[in-house]
């Protein structure tokens, strides 16, 4: 579905990204790992759109997508939630979740219908999906944090996405709402066949939902494949895990 | 738009107000139904802003050049043209259409303070060509004893098409605000990057709204003609773009009625404390800085979020 080959992104002389590889397929979850500054985040807005890639290619359903705007990508099927809480901050988690849906649907340039009345019942059971029903007419701004990292993934669902990018979707939650998130994820793929790229630093949920995973260091993939396959390699566990798998 | 007042207790507000404004005509000497028209063409020109200030987050910092656009497009179209004078008051919002349409392209990638100086900038090369080309639209002078359509060319008369004319601008860009392309827009002000990210065409949504303002501030600049019968440079110069800003301020900017109440108190001050004083910028400078620091949010945003916020949104098929 989503394949990434030598994808390369230079800030000056920096290379946040030198050679990065990645294929998700259908129906996965796959899960990218690595150090802080592996340039994990930079990847997921190269393909998000976000950022210009410098070199390599981007495939999306047989076709590139390399260079087109966010909003161009957001259409062919992409959706990412945010690792810092991103939403609409003066509207209320309803507006947020609608907007996106309304947008899906391409009703943005409708002047003069009430929005309340339009798509209400699938932002309803968008908010449901991610248990913010009760929170519903509550300001996004005034969210916890962890009410806001699920207004994110709900605000990203609300596009209807065929494949969902999550980056960090469990920074700063408790360990009850990290269990939560590990469920609703789990649900997304079974229930709804959603496929899902996420970066997480919880090898808890990592090794619990990913179908495979691909390490990332100074800006290059150094391994992919399945979960056991990568936990085994010995270039990751010096480079990332520092322990032998066993431990 | 009915259902949604019901839910308010300003209805009351609303339905009072209406009648007042109904019978003001022979209520109250000329002076007054002049005011309040003049009450009326600013708050209309401020609410026009507020669509992309408030609800858009653009900083429109020269807002009042397509108040100045569409005057002066009635006016010339009168003065020229020979064509019955209504088509000038057609043409004047029109032009400013175009003309939101232009500056907008052009500034519209710029985000915050660098579009507002962009914008600023171009506005003020429309007031200087005004302002300097004598022959075709009388330089500093400006126009007057403009031809308005007889049938509203009296005090009284000038009151109703003005007061017709607003609440018809109202109540369309009321629906407009609260429609999807409004939800989106209010999207794009709070976070335009995630806009972007859930598939909204960000430069093309806000130039949209950016054009939808302009067309009303051109009616705003018709209607001033209509009440004033003439025209100056003056009301495309700078400093009137910054009384409609502060007017939205004063009243409440991310409220829809705020910059209609912020423009009524303005024209009210400026006219009741100038007869005592010409020094009338003084009173409304030490007001300004009371609000500041007691109501921040404005007026109406003050009296907002004292009730509780009534937005219920049942459950039912689109």
């Amino acid at each position: 579905m989503l394949s990434v080959r030598g994808l390369k992104k230079y800030f000056g002389h920096f290379k946040a990204v030198s050679d990065a590889n990645l294929t998700v397929n259908q129906g996965e979850v796959v899960a990218v790992i690595g150090p802080n500054g592996a340039g994990k985040t930079t990847l997921f807005r190269l393909i998000s759109g976000q950022l210009k890639p410098s070199g390599g290619e981007i495939i999306f359903k047989g076709r590139p997508i390399g260079g087109l705007a966010p909003h161009q990508v957001c259409r062919r099927g992409i959706s990412l939630s945010y690792q810092v809480v991103s939403v609409f901050g003066r509207m209320s988690v309803f507006e947020n979740v609608q907007v996106a849906v309304l947008a899906r649907r391409r009703q943005v340039h409708r002047l003069f219908t009430p929005a309340r009345r339009l798509a209400v019942d699938e932002t309803w059971e968008i908010l449901e999906s991610v248990g913010l029903q009760d929170r519903a007419q509550a300001v996004s701004g005034s969210l916890s944090h962890g009410d806001g990292k699920l207004l994110e993934m709900a605000i990203a669902l609300g596009n209807r996405p065929e494949l969902l990018i999550m980056d960090e979707p469990t920074a700063g939650m408790s360990p009850e709402e990290t269990q939560a998130t590990i469920e609703l994820i789990r649900r997304l793929t079974q229930k709804m066949g959603l496929t899902i790229l996420l970066c997480e630093h919880d090898m808890e949920l990592v090794f619990s939902v990913a179908d495979r995973i691909m390490v990332m260091q100074s800006g290059r993939t150094i391994a992919e494949g399945a979960c056991d396959q990568v936990r085994c390699n010995q270039q990751v566990q010096q480079a990332y895990l520092g322990e032998p798998a066993d431990a | 738009m009915l259902e949604n007042i019901k839910n308010h207790r300003g209805l009351w507000v609303v339905a009072g107000l209406a009648l007042l404004l109904a019978f003001w005509p022979s209520l109250v000497p000329r002076f007054y139904v002049y005011l309040v028209s003049l009450m009326l063409v600013t708050g209309l020109l401020a609410t026009s802003l507020n669509l992309v200030l408030g609800f858009g987050g653009l900083y429109q910092f020269h807002h009042a050049v397509f108040y100045g656009v569409g005057a002066y497009g009635a006016a010339l179209m009168i003065k020229w043209s020979g064509l019955s004078p209504w088509w000038g008051l057609l043409v004047g919002p029109l032009a400013a259409a175009l003309l939101s349409l232009v500056i907008g392209i052009i500034c519209v990638r710029l985000s915050q303070l660098y579009y507002g100086m962009l914008q600023i900038s171009l506005g003020s090369l429309v007031w200087a060509i005004v302002f300097r080309w004598y022959s075709f639209t009388g330089g500093d002078d400006g126009i007057h004893g403009i031809a308005v359509p007889g049938a509203i060319a009296s005090v009284s008369g000038a009151y109703w098409f003005t007061l017709a004319v607003t609440a018809a601008c109202l109540l369309v860009m009321y629906l407009v605000i609260n429609s999807p392309f409004g939800r989106v827009l209010m999207a794009t002000r709070d976070n335009s990057e995630r806009a972007e990210m859930i598939g909204v065409h960000l430069i093309g949504h806000q130039l949209i709204a950016l054009v939808i303002a302009g067309f009303f501030g051109g009616v705003a600049g018709v209607l001033f003609v209509v009440v004033e019968g003439s025209v100056f440079p003056d009301m495309m110069f700078w400093t009137l773009s910054l009384e409609i800003l502060v007017m939205c301020l004063l009243g409440g900017w991310f409220t829809f009625m705020g910059p209609m109440l912020g423009a009524a108190m303005m024209v009210g001050l400026r006219t009741v404390v100038g007869i005592y004083t010409e020094y009338w910028t003084l009173v409304l400078g030490v007001i300004l800085m009371l609000l500041i620091f007691f109501l921040p949010q404005g007026v109406l945003g003050f009296i907002g979020a004292k009730r509780t916020p009534a937005m219920a949104h049942s459950r039912r098929e689109d």
